[in-house]
């Protein structure tokens, strides 16, 4: 129980610098001061690649892609997230399935395979850069209100 | 920090001992929360992004938005969403909310060149209606102004529009859907005399062919893309032709993706036409009975500033919006040059693509249903290409049934119900009517309650425009709702900057965020957003969705409605009106435009008690009686009987939104044909009853150049536009670190041929330079999207590469929208000279 009190406390102390602006490249936001001077373009943040899995912060949340997907064809004629999440390739892939919400037509039928309504799997899913948030976002976890005292630190937010 | 594994396992352990022991353990050591903690008040809300539309559920916790998913009773999106919807839940979140109105001060005072600093409400409206006073004194209606927002709710554009005409008596009022899809208003109703998509969404599950002008779908429309997809892999007949100026995810799914030069769409529109023509495709019957022919005047300019050349050069720049009557014959004729080699010839695509595609309209078999939003839209033609492919659809009759259906996509999640609908254009009132038009303006009078005589019939300021007018000090008190302008108009080191920071301009900000805008602005006024407050949107498919206030906004923040509803109490009518109207209306003086706009019997007349006591809802708490109702119902009036019909507000609450005209509780799916549309007389067939004669317009125009294109100093064409994961200018969902993280600043796609021509590499720091101005970005040869030899790509979110400092402030001179998808640039690397003084 102890670690869990510890736990939050750490998660909240950012809290109270709330509004600093967090990354150096922070003229993304609200642009060169002045408007008129001319700024260095910021460097081109890298692809998250380590496989592991980032938890959601809310149940209907697509989870995000911890891998690269440079160079997957999602066209007519492949698709190539599927050759890892299709629930037959799961086993071999140890990749997660995807979700059986995805075999459900716009009907509500359920199908023998991926439902074409959800064929472009990036329209929902999209990878992550190791670029830092611009700012802090407050949203507040469920779970952390029900349960302030027991709340993990996220990883990667 | 792994100690959740650990934690649940002790937990556990002691539960299972527990139980075996028989005894009962405190509530802390059960491992999963049960009963009231898991509960969720959940609400239905529309996103708050594109003009898509889509059903969201929201949920809450003590008071606070915790969740959202698709809304599985929407009929949009049938519990889908893309990307940007799924995080809603986080873009009010962003640590930086605006909580307080802060204004420029020095010792005390307002100062154009002082520091921001927190102000009071009452403090902040003091200065405003000083300086709107002032200006309306000096200088009179001509010299206010406002620019708002197809993302403001139907009442706040509602509000917005009498207090700026009726109020302060002046049209400069227009929103930054200017920017987004004026030329496709424009052309609905030069071609039906009523705006707005005659289809709807239910033509993508009946249409064979769907033919995407300039569209990105996949990433723009998301939604919308996953029903034409579900129907072309549903359906193996099914073909998708895409047409774009470079390739990206949506022509990754097209059947026949076309990569065209810039603006020769325009001949191959026409080519299609001559192809119709020639191969006896024309549905004669149809055409005989229900279209007329015109003629466009040509040689009409880039609606630059009347002293450019190309102004000056141009035969019809001052009357480019006139037409005359003509016949199919000659307008055959017209056709009649574009060739299947010269539209080959103008746009580099080959002939035998253009005459599969030209075959797909011809062929009297397959339902053909084209979709364009910014390619079609921000062009310097505009309304001509909006015209031309009307006129595919008219001269084969695939028009107005169901998978048959030209289709106008919108950028925002009401340019539909609030620019349009509502009329916040300059030269619009509700329901299609016109400023220009006595009549008009009269009936306006009349439902409002107002002195004949009172709204100005002078055509207002638009966007570009306005923005001319603040650097030429002529526009002076300027008030910007909900929207980022400074990031997203043209030219804005030239012309829109300098106006925001003229001395002579009091410019007032409103907006959740700090921004660009908000950053160049006098005063910034803090704004509630999206379910912090009561809101309705109209979106693409004349849908109107509403919802509830579901939570608080932060701090001092508050809604744009009551922003305008409050500071219009600071006005009298004896102040701000003639006083021959006065004099004839005795019954309107001494009065606050408060009381003669909101309180005039119509607006007020909802008691607060009506409000469903399940929300909160503070603009009704203010001021008193139920205020969104009031607004709406007096709004609807304009409409019903008159082919706009709303149902009752009550009605909104209740559904998944509802397509006008909603007549007898049914809406209408179909509009002009009789049994679909209940304003088609009977035997008739079809009626576009927009126009008098119930006849719509085939309107003959020709291929014209660009206002600029490449030459041998600015070598590449430059197009901008959006990507999926950000929307507009980013204030939202740079905010959400997922969305952020996901795509991290804008880059400069380029072919890797230009790129190894210059010596550039991936990654590497490049200057894009204009005529007009210059930023530094990266070099991404690679990704989403593939931009031909000549071409490059920016997409405009971030605020550290502005790239409308490049951009030309060319617009259509017809609908007056700007043409972001086309300049001339050069890229060049950042020398070390420049990368040392910028450190």
């Amino acid at each position: 129980m102890r670690r869990g009190v510890f736990l939050f406390l750490v998660s909240v102390v950012p809290c109270l610098a709330a509004g600093a602006i967090l990354a150096q490249d922070a003229p993304r936001l609200r642009g060169p001061d002045p408007f008129t001077r001319e700024v260095p373009a910021p460097p081109m943040q890298r692809q998250i690649t380590d496989d592991v899995r980032v938890g959601r912060n809310y149940p209907d949340q697509p989870p995000v892609i911890p891998h690269s997907i440079e160079g997957y064809a999602v066209d007519l004629n492949a698709n190539k997230c599927m050759s890892c999440h299709a629930r037959k390739f799961t086993e071999q892939s140890q990749a997660p399935m995807i979700s059986v919400t995805h075999y459900q037509d716009r009907s509500g039928n359920t199908l023998g395979g991926l439902a074409p309504r959800r064929y472009v799997c990036v329209a929902c899913h999209v990878p992550q850069t190791n670029a830092k948030p611009l700012v802090e976002n407050v949203f507040t976890d469920m779970d952390a209100i029900t349960e302030p005292e027991r709340q993990p630190a996220r990883g990667r937010h | 920090m792994d100690l959740t594994r650990r934690t649940i396992l002790k937990t556990q352990a002691a539960a299972a001992a527990a139980a075996a022991a028989g005894v009962s353990i405190p509530a802390e050591a059960q491992n999963i929360p049960t009963g009231e903690d898991i509960k969720l008040q959940w609400s239905k809300a529309p996103c708050r992004f594109c003009g898509t539309g889509c059903g969201v559920m929201v949920g809450v916790k003590d008071g606070r938005v915790v969740a959202t998913h698709g809304d599985m009773q929407a009929e949009v999106n049938r519990g889908l969403n893309c990307v940007k919807g799924y995080f809603l839940s986080k873009i009010m979140y962003g640590s930086d909310r605006l909580t307080q109105p802060l204004m420029r001060m020095r010792n005390g005072q307002f100062a154009k060149d002082g520091e921001f600093q927190p102000v009071s409400w009452d403090r902040a409206f003091d200065e405003m209606a000083a300086q709107w006073k002032k200006v309306l004194k000096e200088k009179g209606p001509e010299a206010v102004g406002m620019f708002g927002s197809g993302q403001w709710t139907i009442w706040e554009g509602y509000a917005a529009s009498k207090l700026m005409r009726a109020g302060f008596r002046t049209n400069n009022l227009d929103p930054n859907a200017r920017h987004c899809m004026a030329s496709a208003a424009v052309t609905f109703i030069r071609t039906f005399g009523m705006d707005e998509p005659m289809g709807c969404y239910d033509d993508f599950e009946h249409a064979d062919a769907f033919v995407l002008w300039g569209s990105n779908m996949a990433e723009m429309h998301p939604i919308l893309w996953t029903r034409i997809t579900d129907r072309r892999l549903s359906h193996p007949h099914v073909r998708i032709a895409t047409l774009s100026t470079y390739e990206h995810r949506t022509t990754d799914l097209s059947d026949m993706a076309m990569i065209f030069k810039p603006n020769s769409d325009l001949a191959i529109l026409n080519y299609i036409a001559n192809y119709i023509i020639q191969n006896g495709a024309v549905n004669r019957e149809f055409v005989e009975k229900h279209c007329n022919f015109r003629l466009a005047n040509t040689d009409i300019g880039y609606g630059l500033r009347p002293d450019n050349v190309l102004e000056q050069r141009a035969q019809h720049a001052n009357d480019a919006q006139v037409s005359n009557p003509s016949s199919f014959e000659d307008y055959a004729q017209l056709m009649s040059q574009y060739t299947v080699e010269k539209a080959s010839e103008l746009s580099g695509v080959p002939k035998e693509r253009l005459e599969a595609l030209a075959k797909l309209y011809a062929d009297p078999k397959v339902k053909v249903m084209s979709l364009w939003t910014m390619g079609f839209n921000q062009h310097v033609r505009g309304v001509w290409a909006n015209h031309m492919v009307y006129n595919l659809h008219l001269l084969t009759g695939k028009i107005s049934e169901p998978g048959n259906s030209p289709f106008s996509l919108t950028g925002q999640p009401s340019a539909c119900g609030t620019a349009r609908e509502v009329g916040t254009f300059a030269h619009r009132l509700p329901a299609d009517m016109q400023v220009a038009n006595p009549e008009h303006r009269k009936h306006a009078e009349e439902i409002w309650k107002l002195p004949h005589g009172l709204l100005p019939g002078k055509v207002g300021y638009h966007a570009v425009q306005q923005d001319r007018m603040l650097k030429d000090g002529k526009l002076n008190a300027y008030w910007i709702m909900c929207n980022n302008n400074l990031q997203t108009a043209p030219n804005t080191n030239n012309e829109t900057y300098p106006g925001y920071r003229n001395p002579a301009n009091f410019v007032v900000v409103s907006d959740p965020y700090p921004t660009v805008t908000t950053m160049a602005a006098d005063l910034i006024l803090p704004t509630a957003m999206w379910v912090e407050k009561e809101g309705a949107y109209g979106n693409a498919e004349r849908r109107t969705h509403f919802w509830h206030q579901l939570v608080n906004a932060p701090g001092d923040a508050r809604s744009d409605l009551w922003q305008l509803m409050e500071f219009s109490k600071r006005f009298t009518t004896d102040e701000v009106w003639p006083k021959e109207i006065l004099d004839a209306s005795p019954d309107h003086k001494g009065k606050s435009l408060f009381d003669v706009l909101f309180a005039n019997g119509e607006v007020n007349k909802f008691p607060v008690s009506e409000v469903d006591p399940a929300y909160e809802n503070r603009e009704s708490k203010a001021f008193g009686f139920y205020v969104q109702k009031g607004l709406f119902e007096e709004y609807a009036a304009f409409g019903r009987g008159h082919g706009h019909d709303l149902a009752p507000f009550d009605t909104y609450h209740q559904v998944r939104g509802l397509r006008w005209p909603v007549v007898d509780g049914k809406e209408t799916l179909w509009r002009y044909r009789e049994g679909l549309d209940p304003y088609v007389e009977k035997g008739s067939g079809v009626q576009f009853y927009g126009n008098p004669d119930k006849k719509a317009n085939i309107m003959g125009a020709p291929y014209e150049p660009p206002a600029e294109s490449p030459d041998a100093e600015y070598d590449m064409w430059l197009v901008t536009g959006r990507v999926l994961e950000h929307w507009h200018s980013g204030s939202m969902t740079l905010r959400v670190p997922e969305l952020y993280k996901a795509f991290s600043g804008a880059v400069v796609f380029m072919h890797p041929d230009d790129a190894a021509k210059r010596n550039l590499r991936r990654g590497q720091e490049v200057k894009v330079v204009s005529r007009r101005g210059e930023i530094r970005s990266r070099i991404e040869t690679r990704g989403r999207n593939k931009v031909p030899p000549g071409l490059i790509f920016v997409p405009f979110f971030d605020a550290s590469q502005l790239i409308n400092k490049v951009t030309l402030d060319a617009t259509d001179p017809i609908s007056k929208q700007t043409d972001f998808k086309k300049c001339a640039v050069k890229v060049v690397a950042v020398s070390a000279a420049d990368a040392g003084g910028q450190q």
